[in-house]
């Protein structure tokens, strides 16, 4: 069952992953290279307090076909990551798996992931003001974490109290709130940093159901021919 | 009625246990991916990070 589970969340991975890989090319890459032309005009002047620069004057990929490698092989990491995540979902709650759960599984984690922490901390192109990242991850787990459990006890349970327990859970971080930049300092023009939240959004969710609809397929597909 | 039992329990075991193994593998790329302080982890991933509009830098 491991190795089952393994082989098909990491080719599932590589498939979704290449694909998606080649939507960043030529939808988010552009948006973030355009960003960064800004972002350097930013660091011109000194960054304001919980602006993380450090990492800027390490090592990083050249511009070119090794930076287009690394995104590709990361992307292709994340959607691996995603694959597992839904296949053990789907595992641990008993539901068969088809294209048709996977993919079920895979708009909700979308929502979890993308939808509810966006509404808090909107997605960010290179130079957008930010409040500390630490705090910012922290709140974008809890949130995660927080919307997959309401979605599940909402569709799952079929009395009043855990739904309402569920409306709770979803809008728990909401109440608490993200944190949040001391002051905008971003450079780039508004409607590039609008088209990148919508790029952005668009390709978290292509990769959750790319990677669920693989992960799905080939799971039905190996179950055929040697059932686990 | 133990005889029948037993396989079951030994399936459900084998499940969580593949599941738990996914969960982990899973979780521990994504966050290498989308949420490592180290530096180089964190260029080496920069577009793919701020693709998935996770939080970055």
């Amino acid at each position: 069952m491991i190795h089952r589970v393994l082989t098909v969340g990491l080719l599932a991975g590589l498939l979704a992953g290449l694909l998606v890989a080649t939507l960043q090319y030529f939808i988010t890459t552009p948006l973030i290279l355009a960003g960064e032309v800004y972002e350097a005009q930013e660091m011109a002047t000194p960054p304001a307090a919980g602006h993380d620069m450090a990492s800027m004057h390490d090592w990083k990929p050249a511009d070119g076909i090794q930076r287009t490698a690394f995104t590709s092989i990361a992307t292709i990491a994340t959607s691996a990551g995603f694959a597992l995540i839904l296949l053990a979902g789907m595992l641990i709650s008993g539901d068969a798996i088809t294209v048709k759960t996977a993919f079920g599984w895979s708009v909700a984690a979308f929502v979890a992931t993308g939808l509810a922490p966006s509404l808090g901390l909107a997605p960010e192109l290179p130079g957008s003001a930010a409040g500390p990242l630490l705090a910012r991850q922290i709140w974008w787990l809890g949130t995660a974490i927080s919307t997959g459990l309401a979605l599940w006890l909402f569709l799952r349970s079929t009395t009043v109290i855990p739904k309402l327990v569920a409306v709770a859970l979803l809008a728990a971080p909401h109440l608490i709130g993200a944190p949040q930049p001391i002051a905008f300092e971003s450079k780039a023009p508004a409607e590039l940093a609008a088209h990148f939240v919508a790029a952005s959004l668009t390709i978290q969710a292509a990769l959750w159901i790319l990677s669920g609809l693989a992960a799905g397929a080939l799971w039905m597909r190996f179950n055929k021919l040697a059932p686990v | 009625m133990t005889t029948v039992a037993i396989p079951a329990v030994r399936g459900r075991s084998e499940v969580l246990k593949a599941a738990f193994v996914a969960f982990t593998l899973g979780t521990t790329l994504v966050f290498l991916t989308g949420f490592s302080h180290i530096d180089n982890v964190h260029n080496a991933a920069h577009d793919t990070r701020h693709a998935m509009s996770f939080p970055c830098h």
